[in-house]
């Protein structure tokens, strides 16, 4: 079966316009990207397309409420929304130190979520009871 | 706790990524007494808030979030003996004389002399007033910058469902942040008959989780008298004018409004300082030494910037030289006058000295494909697009300066014959 697909490229402000046609599962042609970069972003997204996923945990103790988080590499694009809902009640108690893992293979995917921030704590007034 | 000195080398105002990067310029200059201040709990600046990826590109080589990039900074000042870092403090007035007063919960009011001042305040967000919208006044309608605050540090979220007016990188992020955080985008209506924010953030903010851009778009009126219920938008004409008789409600309860920075210039302004109305921040000199001798200034305070990292690359070089004549050293005065020509919004520093090799950033006016950038007749720089959102650096070698003995020159963006 022969689709064809429109893509833009986000690798440079150029943003050209991509048609990439495809037969069954392979890509045949590539059109209307300007350099190199373009076509491998093309093939990625077009085979397996993953996005860096940053978003927040709840912090007890800390000197903010939320410690922002990110996967420690790019995860599959469909995921994006089970991984950042699978974090929603997650709560982590400072101090943290920023790169440390926060939750081991996140849904099954062998990505680590780690800390983008160090937390330190801050003396509640309840601790001094 | 910081135990003040009376007198500081450098004193900078702002502990953002332009006042982190100008304390590293001041030390690597040799200055031994280096004072940064500023107002929030601790050092970032609105990097903070900033959690996503896409920082730090040029100057690390990797894609850090706001974050990581402000820890890069942090650490490296905090590991720099003779920096004094001051939190919780606001800088309330300078004196021509350098004396810089300022006020803090953990030192009162106090009065420090400094040897040079760089301005690092940053910038705050045009807000609903910047823009006349008819309506209401309720609750719930709120900056992009506001809200990106609420949700990534103080686990706050703005609504349920929520209109984003403006397409500024702000507005599309907070769009995939919020749509994350379980909240339902509408959509972004943008007045313009394009996208202000980058193709990337286009993709991976709004395609990805279907959110519409509407472009050509304002929004007509704003209901709800205690909080946001709906809002009225409507296509827009050549004039800008919108068109009611097409016009349609989305409900809604709460409205994000990400339409451009302007740089913090209370302090300037106070200074009497030489403004540029076009950037919004002061007239500076090619080390980026404002009107008033000893004062300099850098990042989103001078003018806005959409990279970090040449906010970095701008004030380690400000903070150089804020060193230098704290210690004594005075570079030449610049004697020659950099002017914005054809399709140039402005370009900063506003003036050149042939004595070393310049940074000149500027910003075009339109969107322009296959173009030469030019300096008078000494330089040509071709370029295969410039748009207004992307800032252009521009690196002039002394020799070429060296070979002018003008006043003025000028910089066009022109286009390429032969394209
Ligand atoms: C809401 C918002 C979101 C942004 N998001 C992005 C983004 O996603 N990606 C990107 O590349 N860029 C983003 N930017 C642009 C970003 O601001 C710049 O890249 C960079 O952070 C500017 O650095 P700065 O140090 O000049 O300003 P800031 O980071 O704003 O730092 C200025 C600091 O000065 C302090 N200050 C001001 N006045 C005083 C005073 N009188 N006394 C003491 N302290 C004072 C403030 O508290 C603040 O901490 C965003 C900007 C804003 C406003
Ligand atoms: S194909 Fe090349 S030139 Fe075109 S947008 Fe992608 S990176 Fe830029």
């Amino acid at each position: 079966m022969k689709s064809q697909i429109e893509l833009v490229c986000i690798c440079c402000p150029m943003g050209c316009q991509m048609q990439l046609h495809v037969e069954g599962r392979a890509i045949s042609e590539i059109e209307g990207n300007t350099c190199k970069i373009g076509l491998n972003y093309a093939r990625q997204e077009c085979i397996d397309p993953r996005r860096m996923l940053s978003t927040t945990v709840a912090c007890k103790n800390g000197l903010w409420p939320r410690l922002p988080v990110k996967t420690a590499e790019a995860i599959p694009k469909a995921m994006m929304g089970e991984i950042a809902r699978s974090l929603h009640f997650l709560a982590v108690t400072a101090p943290v130190e920023i790169g440390a893992v926060i939750v081991e293979n996140i849904c099954g995917t062998s990505i680590n979520v780690v800390a983008t921030r160090s937390m330190p704590k801050v003396k509640l007034e309840a601790d001094n009871n | 706790m910081t135990v003040l000195q009376a007198h500081y080398d450098v004193v900078i105002v702002g502990g953002g990524p332009a006042g982190l990067a100008a304390a590293v310029g001041a030390r690597d200059s040799g200055c031994g007494r280096i004072l940064i201040v500023d107002r929030e709990k601790e050092m970032g600046g609105i990097l903070n808030q900033c959690i996503h990826s896409g920082f730090g590109l040029h100057n690390f080589k990797e894609e850090l979030t706001g974050p990581e990039y402000a820890d890069r900074f942090i650490r490296r000042v905090r590991s720099e003996p003779g920096i004094d870092i001051l939190s919780e403090s606001f800088i309330l007035d300078i004196s021509p004389d350098l004396r810089v007063t300022l006020m803090g919960s953990s030192i009162g009011l106090v009065e420090i002399r400094a040897g040079a001042v760089v301005l690092a305040m940053g910038a705050r967000e045009r807000a609903r007033g910047a823009i006349r919208t008819p309506g209401y006044r309720p609750a719930g309608v709120m900056t992009a910058g506001l809200a990106q605050r609420m949700v990534n540090m103080e686990g706050l979220l703005p609504g349920k469902r929520i209109a984003i007016l403006g397409s500024g990188d702000i507005g599309l992020i907070m769009a995939r942040r919020l749509t994350l955080e379980g909240c339902e985008v509408t959509g972004v209506y943008e007045i313009m008959p394009y996208c202000n924010g980058l193709t990337r953030n286009v993709v991976q903010c709004l395609k990805d989780f279907d959110i519409p851009l509407h472009l050509s778009t304002t929004m007509a009126f704003i209901h709800g008298r205690d909080r946001v219920q709906k809002v009225t938008l409507a296509p827009v004409a050549d004039d800008c004018q919108p068109q009611l008789a097409k016009a349609w409600d989305v409900d809604c309860d709460t409205i994000l409004m990400s339409i451009g920075l302007i740089p913090e210039n209370e302090l300037s302004r106070q200074l009497r300082l030489q403004m540029d109305p076009i950037t919004g921040g002061p007239r500076v000199s090619s080390t980026l030494e404002t009107s008033l001798p000893g004062v300099f200034a850098c990042g989103n305070v001078l003018h806005i910037h959409d990279l970090v990292d040449y906010v970095t690359e701008e004030s380690m070089r400000a903070g150089a030289f804020a060193g230098e004549l704290a210690q004594g050293r005075r570079r030449p005065q610049d004697n020659i006058e950099l002017q914005a020509g054809d399709n140039v919004r402005y370009c900063v520093p506003h003036t050149l000295s042939p004595d070393r090799e310049i940074s000149v950033y500027l910003r075009c006016i339109r969107p322009q494909r296959d173009c030469i950038l030019r300096l008078g007749n000494f330089l040509e720089k071709p370029l295969r697009l410039v748009i207004p959102s992307e800032m252009i650096h521009l690196t002039i070698k002394p020799e070429i300066l060296q070979r002018f003995y003008g006043t003025t020159l000028r910089i066009d963006i022109v286009p390429r014959e032969d394209a």
